[in-house]
């Protein structure tokens, strides 16, 4: 075993060493030199028409590195804090909802018959309607402002949960359910054995997207109503001509959503460890 | 020879979506498979020899005549699809492995669902079983990291584990360039040697049914039944060396233009895989 595991951490260190020799790193750092020069020039250097009202790089980049920040939201403001991990607090909430109800929902869709009759027509219908369609429901359904909030986020994210698990169950080849069948396993044990297991890539890929979804409704719902959250800080920076902090706002939540995301990559990785060999064989 | 995996198919009939299209994929098929034989199933691709063994494993149903085995009905009047069990086992096509299993999850997977043993002892029988067939040190890799050859060999003691009357192979060899072939041939006469589990395995090449089985079965292009049966006089243990042998080329030259013939009319019904 000793031999196996310093082979896998040689590969490891190989990965690291081939990401940072690479050109992997490298295209990744000229795409984002590229994206942030042409921000500045379009702003500050060529003043292009549609610009002028932008708050250019290094702009924004002094208001968020502020200790004192003019507009009153920095790096250095508690309140700044507050904001992410309240829009945090909601995505995580909404998104352990959906993926609660979403996945054991979807797996039930894919598995019988007669519980997609019932639901998917139902689900294939609400499903269409846009998040913000929902708002006026949500206020008079939920009292406060958390609940609101939380609900719109959770519906879109469980929309796609629901359906990206569905859909893996129905990806499972037939055979599977065959040789478990020729193997003597009853229903149960066919659902955790070969149902479960099997829809996992499609699940996970369905809760990237998910999780992905949940921040832009979220957001969106923190724009109607809210005290904290990045969606308000957009949406109050607007209202209240702090240009800077709106691109705080965005430039935060792009981070946060990436760093969200990757988490959930992570956690399908570890679970599929089946998968990752078999794709890391198929690239060799 | 055992007692155990004989079979009668009785004038069975199989028709694809009877009130619509009516295909017949199965003729009024009548066939013996003595216990502890290994039956040859071979007919051009799609003429029905799936469909014949899917009525036996119990996947799909028949709509009339009857399958016995050991003199109990598989399916028949009254039952028109076998219940799928332990003692009846595919090894399918493209393989049926669970990929998210690794080897030693997937060959305990029948008797630790089945109750019939411990996970430790399961194990202990898997490590066993696989070493007999040469499969050592591959317990811990996922099927995905193991060659298609190796892969066939994990699912056949897949099966065995479970101690099956019958194996039904269904082509299951097709992938597999001819040297691993003739590789897997030989490993899987050792396997027969060893268990004497009675083998349906089905083929569209007439040389692995000619080295392989002791009672061989020429199928008719859809519908399917019997052509021509046979029985290969050819001793075991076989030797990869008895291709050329004169009684081989023999049989060779005596069935080949039966396959021939109904791979034409195959073709020209331009029957797909099925």
């Amino acid at each position: 075993m000793a031999t196996s595991n310093n082979a896998t951490f040689a590969i490891k260190e190989n990965r690291l060493l081939s990401f940072i020799l690479g050109p992997r790193l490298y295209l990744m750092l000229v795409g984002f030199v590229l994206f942030l020069a042409f921000w500045h020039f379009a702003v500050d250097v060529w003043k292009l028409p549609r610009f002028s009202q932008m708050p250019g790089l290094f702009p924004v980049l002094k208001e968020w590195t502020n200790p004192d920040p003019v507009y009153g939201l920095s790096l250095y403001t508690a309140e700044y804090y507050t904001h992410i991990v309240a829009s945090c607090i909601r995505v995580f909430v909404a998104f352990a909802l959906a993926t609660a109800l979403g996945v054991p929902l979807g797996l039930f869709m894919g598995w019988s018959i007669k519980v997609r009759e019932y639901v998917f027509p139902v689900f294939e219908m609400l499903r269409p309607i846009p998040i913000l369609a929902w708002v006026p429901l949500a206020i008079i359904m939920f009292t406060g402002l958390e609940t609101p909030v939380i609900f719109l986020a959770f519906l879109a994210s469980f929309f796609v949960t629901t359906l990206n698990t569905m859909l893996g169950v129905e990806s499972i080849d037939e055979s599977y359910f065959r040789a478990a069948q020729c193997l003597g396993a009853n229903d149960r044990q066919v659902f955790s054995n070969v149902v479960v297991p099997g829809a996992m890539p499609f699940i996970f890929t369905g809760l990237q997207i998910s999780i992905g979804v949940c921040w832009f409704s979220l957001v969106a719902a923190e724009m109607v109503s809210g005290q904290y959250g990045l969606g308000y800080v957009i949406n109050n920076s607007y209202t209240n001509v702090r240009y800077p902090t709106i691109i705080i706002g965005m430039v935060t939540l792009g981070f946060v959503g990436y760093a969200t995301s990757a988490m959930v990559r992570a956690v399908g990785n570890r679970l599929m460890q089946w998968r990752m060999r078999e794709i890391a064989m198929s690239n060799n | 020879m055992k007692t155990r995996g004989q079979i009668s198919i009785k004038d069975v009939v199989k028709i694809y979506d009877p009130e619509g299209a009516a295909v017949m994929a199965v003729d009024h098929c009548s066939l013996e498979i003595a216990a502890g034989e290994i039956c040859m199933i071979v007919g051009p691709s799609g003429c029905g020899k799936t469909t014949l063994l899917n009525a036996i494993a119990g996947f799909h149903s028949i709509n009339s005549g009857s399958i016995y085995m050991d003199g109990e009905l598989l399916c028949g009047p009254g039952k028109p699809k076998a219940s799928p069990g332990s003692d009846r086992i595919v090894v399918f096509q493209n393989g049926a492995l669970f990929p998210w299993k690794n080897v030693i999850d997937n060959v305990t997977f029948g008797p630790v669902m089945q109750g019939k043993l411990s996970v430790a002892e399961a194990k202990e029988k898997a490590r066993s079983m696989m070493a007999d067939a040469g499969l050592s040190g591959a317990e811990n890799n996922f099927p995905g990291e193991l060659s298609s050859g190796v892969k066939r060999r994990v699912e056949i003691v897949r099966a065995l584990m479970n101690d099956p009357a019958v194996l039904l192979l269904d082509e299951p060899y097709r992938a597999l360039d001819s040297l691993t072939k003739s590789v897997m041939h030989e490993a899987l006469l050792d396997i027969y040697y060893k268990n004497k589990v009675t083998i349906f395995f089905i083929t569209h090449d007439l040389q692995e049914a000619l080295f392989l089985g002791n009672k061989v079965a020429i199928m008719t292009s859809r519908p399917c039944k019997p052509k021509k049966v046979l029985t290969v006089d050819i001793p075991y243990p076989r030797s990869y060396s008895v291709v050329t042998d004169k009684r081989f080329r023999e049989l060779m030259e005596e069935t080949s233009e039966a396959v021939h013939e109904e791979a034409k009319k195959s073709f020209a019904a331009g029957e797909r895989e099925g």
